[in-house]
């Protein structure tokens, strides 16, 4: 019989008082394991969802905003950037140091989940998790030429139940979250399959698309516009290729007559007017909200150069996503895991000096047996390291039931968690700081055991055994 | 085999006095000898069992059992010789309520350092008739079955001397004779010597070499 054995028989016979001193240290435990998971899993989350592009290219203004909103789609939708803007990545003075310009424009839902309209080489050129190729469950990626058409992410076709082939109506949402107008139906192409990222609970419509609805544009200054019309001059080979894609798009802004006026005296041609209006209405008034960037890792000094140059002009900021979300998990998300842990390893240190006060209590009923044990030939030491034995098996079983409590914990909230912040966490994530408990329990429990312990060593034996004769 | 030399002891008072309590100027038992040892309530019966067992330290004198002297003894060395040459039957039984009797006797083995031998507890169990009712917690048995675990118990680890105080004081009449049967007839069949306190006449009166306490602690013989 070993003496493991003799301090189990002890717990087991104060087996109400016991369970509920080991459920109190289970209690901090769990809050330990679910603040060391969590912050973790929404870490891990937050890092991976960064994943996939360079830089993220936006409106002016707050750097954790723009990443928020446009990679995890949290937050106030943040400015536009003019759709030109964009094109500077893609046929203008940065293409040659990137690799792919992806843009995005937010600010519409279905059901909950957000609206992103971009175009199909999200999926194409894009790799989530930095190295893995979007892939489909069902159908797949829609095409420039398909304006209406649609691609769900796995979380979000879950959701919503929209499946290949479905149509559904996006939904503008204003910044004060309130529905504000409504689109076009777009149809369903494809479900991805999941990613783990945030795109999975997120819905991508044709960007030609979203562009179709009227809402979607807005006049430009007029200053702008007499940019605009330089732009689109016929002869200005830059442009011509669209024109025909905008054929189809509906006319918006014509009635304008600072345009018109502008227009005019730019060319002096009211027919020619006409069209340059019409053609910078549809092709210029055209905004995004973001350019998710990959930069060309053949001329890294090129990429290394281009956020400087974003940054330097008036028209937008480009933030390295990575950056952000270290610096935002480090000062804000890391400070207040540290406070949630502090409480929560108070918590345990609360517990422990409950199985302090617990066994120091049972010691007046345990002399008897003490000196029973002492009579036998069981030294000070036996006994003193029996009363020991019976602190960590508590705190050790109190830590095993705070884990699974911490874990479970973890895992009925996850779908809260995902709903809410689409950060996917899993009750089967361990840390392996996790591991640090075992050693940090025992000794708890070796310390709040001590007392209880020194007084089992000081048991008179003679006079215990006396006392009950 | 047991020899007391001149021993001696008192308990202080609470008023700084010092009541005395022993003082035997010689007391033997030989090897596997039987004995009962008597005295009124009160006149050092049980202390005279701790200071043989080493539970209690005499103020002066020499306690040999079997040619150790456990006075010279530490306390951690005494614990360890009492584990293994002395076995102790208790009034109440004192068995550990939380542990089954198989584990009571195996428990005693434990503090003789020795792996427990749990053939030996089992074949104990079955001696004093408790093969059945080996894994029943003493909660679950009568007083007699009790007793009869704490008999087990005291030869667990093959002692030289048992020392049974009052063993037979909580158990019914009809149970009494059987369970001091049971521990004289243990203690034959392993040559143990053994010292029975009692204040019943009728369990004294069995034993060939009755001692009364009174008559040879100087201390009482003084009153």
């Amino acid at each position: 019989m070993s003496l493991w054995k003799v301090a189990w028989r002890s717990i087991q016979q104060r087996a109400l008082a016991s369970a509920l001193t080991a459920f109190s240290m289970g209690l901090g435990v769990a809050l330990v394991v679910a603040v060391l998971v969590i912050y973790s899993v929404v870490e891990k989350s937050f890092r991976r969802g960064a994943q996939g592009y360079d830089l993220i290219v936006g409106a002016k203004g707050g750097k954790l905003e723009l990443v928020l909103n446009t990679v995890f789609y949290l937050g106030a939708p943040v400015h536009n950037i003019p759709y030109d803007y964009y094109e500077e990545f893609t046929i203008g003075r940065f293409e040659t140091a990137v690799e792919a310009a992806i843009p995005i424009c937010m600010g519409h839902a279905y059901k909950g989940a957000p609206v992103v309209a971009t175009v199909p080489e999200m999926f194409d050129k894009l790799k989530y998790l930095g190295e893995y190729k979007y892939e489909f469950l069902e159908g797949g990626n829609f095409t420039y030429d398909d304006h209406y058409g649609a691609v769900v992410g796995w979380e979000a076709a879950r959701k919503t139940e929209l499946k290949v082939g479905d149509t559904f109506q996006p939904v503008g949402v204003s910044p004060d979250g309130t529905a504000d107008h409504e689109d076009e139906p777009f149809t369903i192409r494809g479900v991805l399959k999941y990613t783990g990222t945030p795109n999975d609970s997120a819905i991508f419509i044709n960007m030609e698309g979203f562009f179709l609805c009227p809402a979607h544009t807005k006049p430009d200054s007029p200053a702008k516009r007499l940019l605009q019309l330089d732009k689109t001059a016929p002869g200005n080979p830059e442009k011509t290729g669209n024109v025909g894609a905008d054929e189809d798009a509906p006319e918006a802004g014509s009635d304008d007559p600072s345009a018109q006026q502008v227009a005019e005296e730019h060319t002096g041609d009211p027919q020619q007017q006409s069209g340059h209006e019409k053609h910078a209405h549809h092709e210029h008034h055209k905004e995004v909200t973001a350019v998710l960037v990959c930069t060309d890792m053949e001329r890294p000094q090129l990429a290394m150069n281009l956020a400087e140059v974003v940054n330097e002009g008036q028209d937008a900021q480009a933030v390295k996503p990575a950056r952000v979300i270290s610096n935002f998990l480090s000062s804000v998300v890391g400070n207040i895991e540290l406070m949630l842990l502090v409480i929560a390893v108070l918590v345990v240190i609360v517990a422990g000096i409950g199985i302090m006060v617990s066994i120091y209590n049972s010691m007046s009923d345990r002399r008897h047996e003490i000196a029973v044990m002492r009579a036998l030939g069981a030294s000070r030491w036996i006994i003193m390291v029996v009363i020991l034995m019976e602190s960590i098996l508590l705190s050790l079983g109190g830590g095993v039931l705070g884990v699974l409590l911490g874990h479970g914990l973890i895992g009925a909230l996850s779908p809260t968690i995902y709903e809410e912040t689409g950060v996917v966490v899993s009750a089967l994530e361990f840390k392996w700081v996790e591991l640090i408990l075992i050693p940090g329990l025992i000794i708890l429990a070796t310390a709040v055991g001590y007392l209880p312990a020194v007084a089992a060593y000081q048991t008179d034996v003679a006079k215990s055994l006396t006392a009950t004769q | 085999m047991l020899e007391l030399i001149n021993v001696k002891k008192s308990y202080p008072e609470p008023d700084g006095s010092v009541l005395p309590i022993l003082n035997i100027p010689e007391f033997e038992v030989a090897a596997g000898e039987e004995m009962a040892l008597v005295g009124r309530s009160g006149c050092g019966k049980s202390t005279l069992l701790h200071t043989i067992a080493g539970i209690s330290r005499p103020d002066s004198g020499n306690v040999r059992v079997d040619d150790w002297e456990i006075t010279l003894m530490s306390e951690s060395e005494c614990d360890r010789f009492r584990a293994q040459r002395i076995g102790y039957v208790f009034q109440t039984f004192n068995l550990l309520s939380g542990f089954t009797a198989l584990e009571n006797v195996l428990l005693a083995m434990r503090f003789t350092g020795r792996r427990p031998n749990r053939d030996r507890a089992r074949h104990l169990l079955e001696r004093v008739g408790l093969g059945e009712r080996m894994t029943h917690r003493p909660p679950m048995m009568s007083v007699g079955e009790q007793q009869r675990v704490a008999v087990a118990r005291a030869l667990a680890n093959q002692p030289k001397l048992v020392l049974a105080d009052e063993p037979t004081a909580n158990i019914d009449t009809g149970h009494q004779q059987q369970v001091l049967d049971l521990l004289r007839e243990s203690c034959r069949e392993e040559n143990v010597a053994l010292i029975v306190v009692s204040h019943t006449p009728q369990v004294a009166e069995q034993f060939d070499r009755i001692d009364n306490l009174e008559e040879f602690n100087r201390v009482r013989a003084k009153k």
